[in-house]
């Protein structure tokens, strides 16, 4: 099976489409993991087989270890998690009235390293924020998105929205283009989902690994063949903040699985 | 950092079968993979797998490079005595870890 | 434009040069050496020799239609007594398309008290998957699925 062909086909047909604005109606909204099969939704479902839950038990220990100059853990302020990270991951991106600007989880993490423990940032996809980012977000598993409500994120809500809608590279793709229009279809043997990242980090077959919602953008967006935004760009973030916001009311489900 | 997570009854009748699921963190590089240079990415896989209830083998594994990453492994046993199960992952590369979950069987 | 390509072999395009694995060595799967019959063939001799196999009493659960061939889940299971005299002694499974015939071998005995072991398993293709169980009385059993993997949409990008 090849995936050219069928690339191309998906390319000639939504080339063709106008590109819709309207974003899916809330009652159709669904996760990722009502597109998945059975098997797959019960690996996620079971946190005994869940491999997602290897580096949230990693997350653990590093939460209650010591790091950096200041010789603190995340627990000596944050006590625990469990109490006191409920909620957290289900609104972020958030606001950072010093930055003037949104972070994610993983900047959030870094930020406070450097500013609480004089540690060294973790670098973006390594093992050590993947963990600690999967058990703080486990945290808010079964929890309600909501996050972008803040007043401060319009204007980055709607940048977020813009370049989800934008055409870029070689195939001049929009992501609404797949995940607004054509949801439900499949491309070469994979369904097409409706972007909603209601389960980062999350375990995903492909990468045999757990993985951020920056990875999957980059490898979606290489994959339209268009440039991809570094690890941590301001597009990056809005872009997370858009898709957050686009999956509000939606539960958590970090660390969820998915093809 | 391997991490491992185990999942055992903590209690059981004696005479009960009991299942027992483990799920280890490993790349499970197959050493069929090439780099973008053409080379061949080495091998480095879980070879074995070992379960011991109270120091009698129960169960035990040959695992190649046809086993998924994070190699997730469940099998069953029957409960006979409170005690311990000892898990032993011996692979490529000298990589050895163990772990252990008590039982209290009544 | 690409020429008409018989096989179903699974293939990650080499885009720009490289397809990587986000921060770590760049990664590209050509197309890898496959087994072939006479491989799995022997794999299997190297574990019955040369005892008459049958096909029965083993079952193999594998979805018939994976949604990733990375990573697929696997029960084989046997109904036995499992007592000292009759009892499943081990399981061995096998594929037909992979680089390397064997998928795993598992060692049971009478203390299993249920033989059923489920485990996550890689196909690269749409291939056969044999189960062959050894019994305590020296018989060997078989089961053969065919399962269809379909190839990814995305690959991984050059990071």
């Amino acid at each position: 099976m090849r995936a050219s062909p069928a690339i191309s086909v998906a390319v000639l047909l939504v080339m063709a489409a106008p590109l819709r604005a309207a974003e899916i109606p809330q009652e159709q909204r669904r996760s990722g993991f009502s597109f998945m099969a059975s098997e797959t939704q019960a690996m996620q479902h079971d946190d005994t087989t869940n491999p997602g839950m290897l580096w949230v038990l990693d997350g653990e220990k590093l939460w209650n270890g010591k790091a950096g100059a200041a010789s603190k853990a995340c627990a000596d302020c944050h006590n625990d998690a469990r109490v006191s990270m409920k909620g957290v991951a289900a609104r972020y991106p958030a606001f950072d009235k010093r930055l003037g600007r949104p972070v994610d989880l993983e900047q959030r993490i870094n930020l406070c390293r450097a500013e609480h423990q004089q540690a060294t940032p973790l670098a973006y996809e390594s093992h050590d924020l993947l963990a600690l980012t999967a058990f703080v977000a486990q945290q808010s598993r079964g929890v309600e998105i909501s996050a972008g409500s803040d007043r401060e994120l319009e204007p980055f809500v709607a940048k977020g929205h813009e370049l989800f809608m934008q055409r870029q590279g070689q195939l001049n793709l929009a992501c609404a283009n797949c995940h607004d229009d054509n949801f439900d279809k499949h491309l070469a043997g994979s369904a097409i989902t409706q972007a909603h990242p209601t389960g980062y980090p999350e375990y995903r077959l492909e990468w045999q690994s757990l993985g951020s919602l920056q990875r999957r953008l980059r490898s979606c967006i290489f994959g339209i063949r268009a440039q991809p935004y570094d690890y941590g760009a301001p597009e990056m973030v809005e872009l997370e903040l858009y898709l957050m916001s686009r999956a509000r009311g939606m539960p958590m489900e970090t660390p969820a699985v998915r093809p | 950092m391997a991490s491992a997570l185990i999942n055992v009854p903590a209690k059981a009748k004696r005479g009960q079968i009991i299942e027992i699921r483990t799920l280890m963190s490993h790349i499970m590089e197959t050493g069929f993979r090439h780099t973008a240079g053409g080379e061949l990415v080495p091998r480095d896989i879980i070879t074995s797998f070992v379960c011991r209830y109270n120091g009698d083998e129960i169960f035990r594994a040959d695992l190649f490079p046809a086993i998924a990453a994070n190699p997730f492994i469940s099998f069953f046993t029957v409960a006979t005595e409170s005690g311990k199960f000892d898990f032993e992952w011996i692979g490529d590369n000298g990589f050895s870890e163990s772990a252990s979950a008590p039982i209290t069987v009544e | 434009m690409m020429q008409e390509d018989k096989t179903t072999r699974r293939r990650f395009l080499s885009l720009a040069g490289c397809a990587a694995v986000a921060g770590t060595i760049p990664i590209v799967t050509l197309r890898p050496a496959e087994a072939t019959p006479a491989m799995l063939a022997s794999a299997i001799r190297n574990v019955v020799g040369s005892a008459e196999v049958r096909t029965g009493k083993v079952k193999l659960d594998i979805p018939p239609l994976v949604e990733n061939g990375n990573t697929v889940p696997m029960t084989v299971s046997l109904a036995s007594p499992m007592t000292g005299e009759d009892h499943v002694k081990s399981i061995h499974i096998f594929n037909e398309k992979n680089p390397q015939p064997n998928i795993g071998n598992f060692y049971l005995g009478p203390r299993a008290g249920r033989v059923q072991v489920s485990t996550r398993i890689r196909l690269a293709d749409s291939q056969k998957v044999v189960a062959i169980a050894h019994l305590s009385d020296g018989s060997f059993w078989s089961a053969t699925v065919e399962i269809v993997v379909t190839l990814a949409a995305c690959t991984e990008e050059a990071s």
